[in-house]
């Protein structure tokens, strides 16, 4: 268990103070956390989109650090990339040029044409290990399983000799044992915005839980132990807003402030956004051999996103599952700029949408715009349309 | 023969007779999609020619006829029709290009091409992925997607001699075998590995062929241009792998360009400057974005397309044919590995095409439909520059939509990129560097 706390500011304050203090630790792109854990000792592991097994990091003793880009000006990064790109490709790497982070292990997986190049791309500019996790693409073999065991196999042995550790299976138990329970606070938040979403606005639950990936799990339990139950004690009214699922944010983040415009206009009741910090749907077994439970874990428990081929888990059934399941009425469908999986995906979206006779909204987002005027009165004349119609 | 009338009869066969059976293939093409025969959709990074067409499968390369569109003006027509149905402008132009010819029914300008009955791809591009699955959406059929991890990390090639190796080949052994069954069910016929043993040999023909031809144009002068008669060549070893055809093609090739050599025959360009090319050609102006250098004395001496779109068929790559699937396993995942390589993880392999070919300058073109080729050359040629002192171009444009195409201001940056090589050589020449 990791004895290490970076992350002070919530301790010993109201449910608003504490919210107050997550908010300002995502919007604060110097991550602070992750300073003070290298001020600890702490080795970083740095992980891109969208999904990792972050329990092995754990199991080491580094910390998962969770690379999603950030609103910032990739001043250093621009010169490393041509046109053509999203944002989270040069952010990404201006977060680690600009020393804002530093890491001892850079990970990207082949989710997407471009984050495939960023092993190489950081790899030529950065003295550690910046590798590509082969995460199947072939969900459904039969040798799959076997294969991804074997592939975080050698991830364990890689951060245990950075870590200059040996990762037993007991630290891997023990690690999923906390990432399960992390997970099981995540699904009750996500509970919380499907039943009752005037309790929690969709910028505070979206904070709560991207703050997972810039700080140890086990104080981000200890964070969200504290604060769930307050928001579900909140005394707040609820409004005759339009349910609606957001889709979109598997990878490069929407604006902070477009997420709190968004949530102005709708209860947004689910989404996608992080959906690797949710990707597994279920506790994973912390008995047995604990890699071949990640690994089943990622193939058989998981949820879905642009990025996975997986025959089981057609993109636009699992999203009318999604917008079954919360019981929303209409759809947001967004992508990121340049995201080719992302836009690709709402062709389809698209038309199942239609058929299904879903009221659904399109929009493209990047992580540094300024202006969402427009878009919000888009938005508000959508939801009234839906309103009033 | 008399010694022109050997010249005539061999110098250009390649891209005569492979222009016959770019035709040839379209033809048969042509008549599948008249018979209703269903093909088998496959792409250039992992064919598996030499496996499909022991199942009689015709082999369509929707790549290749979304760059043809390109190359005959008309993409614009395709692309155009797929964005009015929902598709973005800023994703893959190939792919727009083929959702519009699905919609036409397989209406290409060459031709019309069959349905799938079954789509095999690897993970090598992941717009692959995306692209199979529109068809899944439209025609219900399967779509394979075979899995190859590749190389994981820069300076660390995929080496058959580690661990890594094996549990990785076991991996992609067993898709194989898994998908042996599904070709089975689609086709209806039982699996001959014998026939395989013979299309893999045909196979290790053109493997060798194809790694020589590009050895030999080491020469001085360059006996063929990269980008634009290695472009002709790359269609024969993709669309024939496999065949005895693409074989003696081969062979052909490599006795032409050993007579080329022998003989001191280069390309009608009068070699001034030696170049490398790094990513996918610009085939909305395929021809002119050619002239722009070669009216400069520039040739293309070797490219990384020459590579990657040959699925890393210029290793050279032989299979152990005693044991023809797990051979087969290992060459997919050699192969294929080397195809990302030289797209992801390039510059040790350019600086070593800088050495080997005696380049003047390296020309880098991302374009904006391809983000697995383009997302890294930037940042590649800065490392390559640290490497090496050689002068290098770094122009954006499309390989499919016009609009992003802007001639003149192509033109403006070779010309300067030539102005900077020739000024570096009247210097040397000076012994000012």
């Amino acid at each position: 268990m990791s004895a290490i706390r970076v992350f002070p500011e919530w301790r010993g304050k109201d449910l608003d103070g504490m919210l107050h203090a997550v908010v300002e630790l995502l919007d604060d792109t110097e991550f602070p956390t992750v300073k003070r854990w290298r001020e600890a000792g702490g080795k970083v592991v740095g992980h891109f989109q969208v999904y990792f097994p972050e329990e092995i990091a754990h199991a080491a003793g580094m910390l998962p650090f969770k690379m999603r880009g950030a609103p910032i000006e990739p001043k250093h990064a621009d010169s490393h990339f041509g046109s053509y790109l999203c944002s989270i490709l040069k952010t990404s790497l201006e977060l680690v040029v600009s020393k804002r982070v530093e890491l001892e292990l850079f990970v990207t997986h082949p989710i997407c044409d471009a984050a495939r190049n960023l092993a190489a791309v950081f790899g030529r500019n950065f003295p550690y290990p910046c590798q590509i996790l082969y995460l199947p693409q072939n969900a459904t073999s039969p040798a799959a399983r076997e294969y991804l065991a074997g592939e975080y196999a050698r991830v364990r042995d890689l951060c245990g000799q950075i870590a200059g550790v040996t990762i037993t299976d007991d630290a891997l138990r023990n690690s999923i044992a906390v990432f399960n329970k992390n997970r099981e606070l995540l699904r009750k938040l996500y509970a919380i915005k499907r039943e009752t979403p005037w309790q929690v606005a969709m910028h505070e639950a979206y904070a709560l839980v991207a703050i997972g990936g810039l700080m140890p799990r086990e104080e981000h339990n200890e964070l969200l132990e504290a604060v769930l139950p307050l928001l579900e004690a909140r005394d707040r009214k609820k409004h005759d807003r339009v349910r609606v699922v957001f889709e979109g944010g598997f990878c490069e983040q929407p604006p902070f402030e477009l997420i709190r415009a968004i949530g102005r206009s709708c209860y947004v009741v689910d989404d996608d956004l992080l959906i690797g910090l949710r990707w597994i749907l279920a506790d994973l077994p912390v008995t047995g051999d604990p890699l071949d439970a990640l690994a089943w874990g990622y193939l058989e428990r998981s949820s879905y996103s642009p990025v996975q081929h997986d025959p089981r888990k057609q993109k636009e059934d699992m999203l009318l599952e999604r917008v079954r399941n919360s019981n929303a009425s209409a759809v947001i469908l967004a992508a990121a700029k340049m995201c080719e999986p992302g836009l690709e995906e709402q062709v389809a979206y698209v038309h199942a949408l239609d058929e299904a006779k879903l009221p659904y909204f399109v929009t493209e987002f990047e992580e540094n715009m300024t202006s969402y005027d427009t878009l919000e009165i888009q938005l508000e004349t959508f939801v009234e349309n839906l309103l009033f119609v | 023969m008399s010694e022109t009338a050997g010249t005539e009869s061999i110098v250009g066969r390649g891209n005569r007779e492979g222009a016959r059976l770019f035709r040839q293939w379209f033809d048969g093409l042509g008549q599948a999609a008249e018979e209703n025969r269903g093909g088998a959709y496959v792409f250039v990074m992992g064919s598996l020619g030499e496996l499909l067409s022991t199942f009689d499968l015709p082999l369509v390369f929707p790549e290749i006829n979304s760059l043809q569109t390109a190359v005959r003006h008309q993409a614009h027509d395709y692309l155009n029709e797929a964005e009015d149905v929902g598709y973005s402008p800023d994703i893959c132009g190939y792919v727009k290009a083929d959702v519009a010819t699905q919609r036409r029914g397989g209406m290409l300008p060459m031709g019309r091409i069959p349905k799938p009955s079954i789509a095999v791809l690897t993970n090598a591009c992941n717009t692959y992925i995306k692209w199979a699955e529109i068809w899944e959406r439209m025609y219900k059929m399967p779509a394979y997607v075979l899995d190859i991890p590749a190389s994981r990390q820069d300076g660390h090639p995929v080496n058959r001699h580690t661990p890594g190796f094996e549990r990785d080949r076991k991996y992609v052994a067993a898709q194989l075998r898994e998908l042996i069954v599904v070709l089975e069910q689609v086709t209806g016929k039982k699996f001959d590995v014998d026939r395989l043993r013979e299309t893999m040999k045909h196979a290790n023909t053109m493997s060798r062929g194809w790694k020589r031809v590009l050895e030999l144009n080491q020469s001085r002068p360059s006996l063929f241009n990269a980008l634009s008669d290695g472009t002709i060549y790359l269609g024969v070893c993709n669309g024939f792998r496999g065949h005895e055809a693409g074989a003696k093609y081969f062979d052909q090739l490599v006795e032409e360009m050993e007579y080329k050599r022998a003989h001191g025959i280069g390309t009608l360009v009068d070699e001034r400057h030696r170049l490398l090319f790094v990513g996918v050609p610009c085939y909305p102006i395929f021809r002119r974005f050619t002239e722009l250098f070669s009216e400069h004395g520039g040739t293309f001496v070797n490219s990384t397309y020459l590579w990657f779109a040959s699925g890393g068929t210029n290793l050279g790559f032989e299979y152990e044919l005693s044991d023809p699937l797990e051979s087969l396993a290992e060459g997919l995942l050699t192969g294929v590995s080397d195809a990302m390589d030289s797209m992801f993880f390039q510059t040790k392999a350019l600086v070593q095409m800088v050495d080997d070919f005696a380049v003047d300058g390296v020309v880098y073109h991302p374009v904006k439909s391809c983000r697995t080729t383009s997302t890294g050359q930037a940042d590649s040629r800065r490392a390559l520059m640290a490497e090496r002192d050689v002068n290098s171009l770094f122009i954006e444009s499309d390989m499919m939509d016009r609009r992003v195409v802007s001639e003149a201001q192509l033109k403006n940056r070779v010309d300067a990129f030539f102005e900077g090589l020739e000024s570096r050589r009247n210097q040397a020449a000076a012994g000012l560097v």
